[in-house]
């Protein structure tokens, strides 16, 4: 998307047309096509695919917000002690066999 | 209206303002027209009578960035709504509040050679929103050739030379700019990749002419090669790539004149992972003119696409008002429609 105020612009598009990041999957399906250079519908299968939902799943906050707790891949309220940040980012490499460039900045800090 | 103003139009009047932008659009493009079916849904879509629409439950799809977290905190005199805030405490508000699915880090200049002499800031910065962030997070800036033109830059403004009738030194003049930008690109990218990034996202490629979109096609290049699993999301500036050089090309292909559905082959070429296609608005013409000209090119251009496309669907482009402050049935309606019949991958 792009310029605009706040609620005209990403609010918008997202309770129009987005997949609600965090709070479903969006952010993995975004990963794929990024990653891969997938297309939407070969981005949805593959993760869908990988958690073992089906591709309406993704968007559904009901069946991802306990799936994402559960995998550790991050959640968008607040829950001490689950993984978080770069913590979660790495569940996220292992759930859809990516590489994340933060994640592998972070290992090679690591003595 | 183009600029936002409310009208009330007939049935009549909206089918023949969405059939007129569709002409145009297959005109300019020399591509094909919508289907009868895709004509209904759009009118079905603009007449709704709701406030805001959505698209079918299953049809969802990602959203990424331009203009990074400077919506939030840019008190210029744009779209900024001038919230002090840091850009971490931006880009989480997008992440946690907006529900967005990726975002960008963005200076609040915006351009990538502004970047260069605050690079330590960019980096660190980028490192603490990674270790608090979980999705994507590119680096964003504007190519913006002009930059390197005098009296901001080094080059004399070929603007000037071809006002003298120096065709051949104003050429020179963006090729020398043109290498200058895709260094100072790579320069940048390299260290945000250093700093974790997810990758880049560069907005309005081609704002500066030919010699804006070859720098930046080059310096995808360089990326990709340097870094095989960097993401790279291209966004055009505008429609048609404007020929100020007039004889640049890319892998063969003359830069000039390329609608939206000959750049995507071009930008999957250089090595990007997401192509963002422009569809300017006309500000006097209605809103079913507009929407239906961007999606009849959008649409093509998604056709002949190799790479995802996320359609630019700010203020002014993507069938959108020109207007700060985007009216909300406009914006909906026109993201339901680039979903549902352009099929593009994002927005």
């Amino acid at each position: 998307m792009g310029v605009g105020d706040p609620m005209g612009m990403p609010i918008t598009h997202i309770m129009t047309s987005g997949m609600s990041g965090i709070r479903a999957a969006g952010d993995l399906v975004a990963r794929m096509e990024m990653s891969k250079s997938m297309r939407v519908g070969d981005a949805k299968n593959y993760v869908a695919k990988k958690l073992g939902v089906s591709t309406l799943d993704l968007s559904d906050e009901y069946v991802m917000r306990e799936l994402r707790e559960e995998l550790g891949i991050g959640v968008i309220t607040s829950v001490a002690g689950a993984p978080k940040g770069i913590a979660a980012k790495m569940n996220i490499e292992k759930l859809l066999d990516i590489k994340i460039n933060c994640c592998e900045k972070f290992r090679q800090k690591i003595r | 209206m183009g600029d936002g103003k409310r009208v009330y139009l007939t049935k009549e009047q909206i089918l023949t303002d969405l059939r007129d932008g569709m002409a145009d659009a297959v005109d300019l493009g020399d591509i094909p027209e919508l289907s009868g079916d895709e004509l209904d849904k759009l009118m079905d879509i603009i007449t709704m009578p709701s406030r805001m629409v959505g698209v079918e439950a299953g049809m969802e799809v990602p959203v990424t960035h331009d203009i990074g977290t400077i919506r939030l905190d840019g008190d210029q005199g744009n779209s900024g709504v001038g919230i002090p805030s840091s850009r971490l405490v931006g880009c989480m508000v997008h992440e946690r509040a907006f529900g967005a699915d990726t975002m960008e880090l963005g200076h609040i200049d915006y351009s990538f050679k502004p970047v260069k002499p605050v690079i330590a800031q960019e980096m660190q910065t980028m490192e603490v929103c990674q270790q608090n962030m979980i999705i994507p997070l590119l680096y964003g800036a504007m190519p913006n050739m002009g930059l390197y033109y005098t009296p901001d830059g080094p080059f004399e403004n070929p603007g000037d030379l071809m006002k003298a009738f120096k065709i051949q030194e104003a050429q020179e003049s963006m090729e020398h700019a043109a290498k200058h930008l895709t260094r100072d690109i790579v320069w940048i990218m390299q260290r945000m990749m250093a700093s974790g990034a997810d990758g880049v996202n560069f907005d309005t490629v081609g704002a500066a002419g030919d010699g804006d979109m070859y720098a930046s096609l080059h310096a995808i290049e360089a990326l990709r090669k340097q870094y095989p699993d960097m993401y790279i999301e291209a966004g055009m500036a505008g429609e048609l790539m404007l020929g100020l050089h007039g004889e640049m090309a890319y892998d063969g292909t003359v830069l000039a004149g390329l609608w939206p559905h000959q750049q995507a082959p071009l930008v999957a070429k250089a090595g990007a992972n997401i192509f963002g296609p422009v569809v300017n608005t006309n500000t006097s013409k209605s809103f079913a003119w507009n929407l239906g000209r961007a999606v009849t090119f959008v649409k093509a251009a998604v056709k002949a696409s190799p790479i995802p496309c996320h359609v630019n669907m700010g203020m002014g482009v993507g069938g959108i008002p020109m207007l700060e402050t985007p009216t909300i049935d406009a914006v909906s309606r026109a993201s339901k429609a680039m979903v549902e019949i352009a099929n593009v991958d994002g927005i």
